[in-house]
């Protein structure tokens, strides 16, 4: 691991949660009355708290056979309180400011992270997976850009460069990235859940997230979340500081059997389902 | 050799007083003898008096199990008494805090600040070692062996499983099965289930086949639905799984503090009789303060 990587895996530990998951789980957690599965809903809508819970439930144990890669599992693993009580400690570290330090609007992250999520689980469940695997897929979409949120946060003008120059210059943010970080999102975010003992599938659905080439390391929710990512660009729901792409990579295509625009006109009209995240983050 | 001696069987508080003469008003803690081995099983108030019988064996070595750092399961561990002789050597084994990240150590060195306790840890003669578990870790002790197993509590808490030979118990520390979070109708409720299902699996197969169960019996069944989600069981759960672990014996403990000795033997019969004896079935009882099995 380079000295940078080194770093910025310490600091993550630092890092606070979305300004509206905080302020939820504060004020939900001071009533005695906190229903759970409220609770639950907040943390799953939240990529930071989302990372963090799942590495410390993962970590602590070595005698797990599964990774656990849901915030409900946890719940049942570690009981209720457990999590409520680190989702406290979690809020009570602050927020990302709204407009991140490194001009990545964090709403619209949250949204692109969301709108990923929902449509990498839809199109899971298309290639026909079982409903408590396809809430990998949700967490891998929710979780491919973690390692935006960590550039912005703790480079800040050295990821501000980079997102100036995928505009300027046309470039992908990746390569923006390399320039202006020598290191880009997807390694840093695949490189920390892989630290954190988070499952594999999920360390390559991030870290390969941008990978146009049939690798050794594909897989069905990579796939899933690559065509999710590639689909909610384009039809502008939120925004993470990258270009907008115009086709699948040849292997994805296959995956489904269709190009680009036919898979996104047979998901049928996905406002309804985007709404929904849409709406979890303007209350 | 396996036996073990009762020394608490109190839940939250203790309790002592003429109710709760005959079951006794100490919060957990059990002396279990595996060979020539000591092993606790939790350090409520009830080590003290099992500390006040230990000095004939000084110097010793002993291996105390915490399940988990609610007060009535630690409460009596700055008056273990052998700690303060030297010579002696005190194992304290315990889970580690998810949500402060510490370790079991911190147990101890924290009830003995300066303003809850005269003595400080480093004033301690005896030798004194933490030992942090994870989930289905595995102790050896002399002939014996201790397996944590995570159980489902408000905090974290572990069950132990102690084999000497072939004989073996295991103690839930408090358990309650999880519930399910969600209504039938909301679409994750099955998912949820399933989770349930999980870990109602995982852990009916660590208990599988044992010769004695000793299990948080908190409630009573009218008093459960109340309490639901405080992280205790109730006469049937525990019935129904020293039932599906297939268990030789069951023994009730974590008995309601404000339960009277007359009332816990009625809760008793009530149970037994809302759940009459099948083929297989365990024996039951309701645990009992200086009562002593072998098995
Ligand atoms: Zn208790
Ligand atoms: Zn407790």
């Amino acid at each position: 691991m380079s000295d940078l990587h080194q770093r910025l895996v310490q600091m993550v530990d630092k890092m606070p949660a979305f300004p509206g998951s905080v302020n939820r789980i504060l004020q939900m957690t001071s009533s005695i009355d906190c229903t759970p599965k409220d609770l639950v809903q907040v943390i799953e809508h939240d990529p930071v708290m989302m990372a963090k819970i799942l590495k410390l439930v993962n970590s602590a144990y070595f005698g797990l056979s599964r990774k656990i890669t849901s915030i409900k599992h946890s719940v049942v693993f570690v009981g209720l309180n457990t999590i409520k009580n680190l989702a406290i400690s979690i809020a009570t570290m602050g927020m990302l400011s709204k407009t991140g330090p490194a001009g990545l609007d964090m709403n619209n992250f949250l949204l692109h992270s969301l709108g990923t999520a929902t449509v990498a689980k839809l199109l899971g469940k298309r290639l026909g997976v079982a409903s408590d695997r396809a809430t990998d897929y949700f967490v891998g979409g929710l979780l491919h850009d973690i390692g935006k949120v960590v550039f912005a946060q703790f480079m800040p003008q050295e990821m501000e460069r980079a997102l100036k120059r995928v505009e300027a210059e046309k470039v992908s943010l990746p390569i923006a990235e390399m320039i202006e970080i020598r290191a880009d999102h997807a390694q840093l975010g695949g490189m920390l859940v892989e630290k954190w003992q988070l499952p594999h599938t999920l360390v390559t659905c991030i870290k390969e997230h941008h990978s146009q080439e049939l690798n050794d390391n594909t897989s069905e929710v990579l796939d899933c979340v690559v065509a999710a990512n590639i689909i909610i660009k384009q039809i502008e729901f939120g925004c993470a500081g990258n270009l907008v792409e115009d086709r699948l990579p040849d292997h994805v295509a296959a995956r489904f059997g269709m190009e680009l625009t036919e898979l996104r006109e047979s998901m049928g009209n996905l406002d309804e389902e985007l709404e929904k995240a849409n709406a979890f983050i303007c209350i | 050799m396996l036996k073990f001696t009762f020394r608490g069987v109190r839940g939250s508080i203790a309790s002592p007083g003429p109710n709760t003469v005959k079951y006794g008003g100490n919060t957990t803690c059990i002396e279990v003898r595996a060979g020539d081995e000591l092993i606790i099983l939790d350090a409520g108030t009830g080590i003290f008096p099992l500390s006040q019988t230990l000095s004939p064996e000084f110097p010793l070595t002993c291996h105390i199990f915490i399940s988990h750092t609610h007060w009535d399961h630690i409460q009596g561990l700055p008056f273990f008494i052998p700690m303060f002789v030297s010579g002696n050597r005190v194992k304290i084994y315990g889970g580690q805090d998810l949500v402060t990240g510490k370790g079991v150590q911190e147990v101890l060195s924290r009830q003995l600040e300066y303003a809850f306790f005269p003595i400080r840890e480093a004033e301690l003669s005896a030798e004194l070692e933490y030992i942090s578990l994870s989930d289905n870790q595995v102790v050896n002790i002399g002939d014996a062996q201790v397996t944590s197993v995570l159980m489902n509590h408000p905090a974290i808490n572990y069950g132990y499983k102690v084999t000497c030979g072939d004989r073996s118990l295991f103690f839930t520390g408090d358990h309650e099965w999880p519930p399910n979070i969600y209504q039938p109708d909301d679409d994750d409720y099955q998912l949820f289930e399933d989770h349930i299902a999980q870990k109602r699996k995982s852990i009916i197969d660590a208990v599988a086949g044992v010769d004695v169960l000793i299990i948080d019996t908190a409630y009573t069944d009218d008093e459960y639905p109340a309490k639901k989600g405080w992280g205790h069981g109730s006469f049937s759960s525990s019935i129904a799984m020293a039932r599906d672990a297939g268990v030789k014996h069951c023994f009730f403990t974590h008995h309601e503090p404000t339960r009277s000795d007359r009332d816990l033997e009625k809760a008793f019969q009530a149970a037994m009789d809302k759940h009459p004896g099948q083929p297989g079935d365990p024996k039951f009882y309701l645990a009992q303060e200086t009562f002593t099995f072998e098995l």
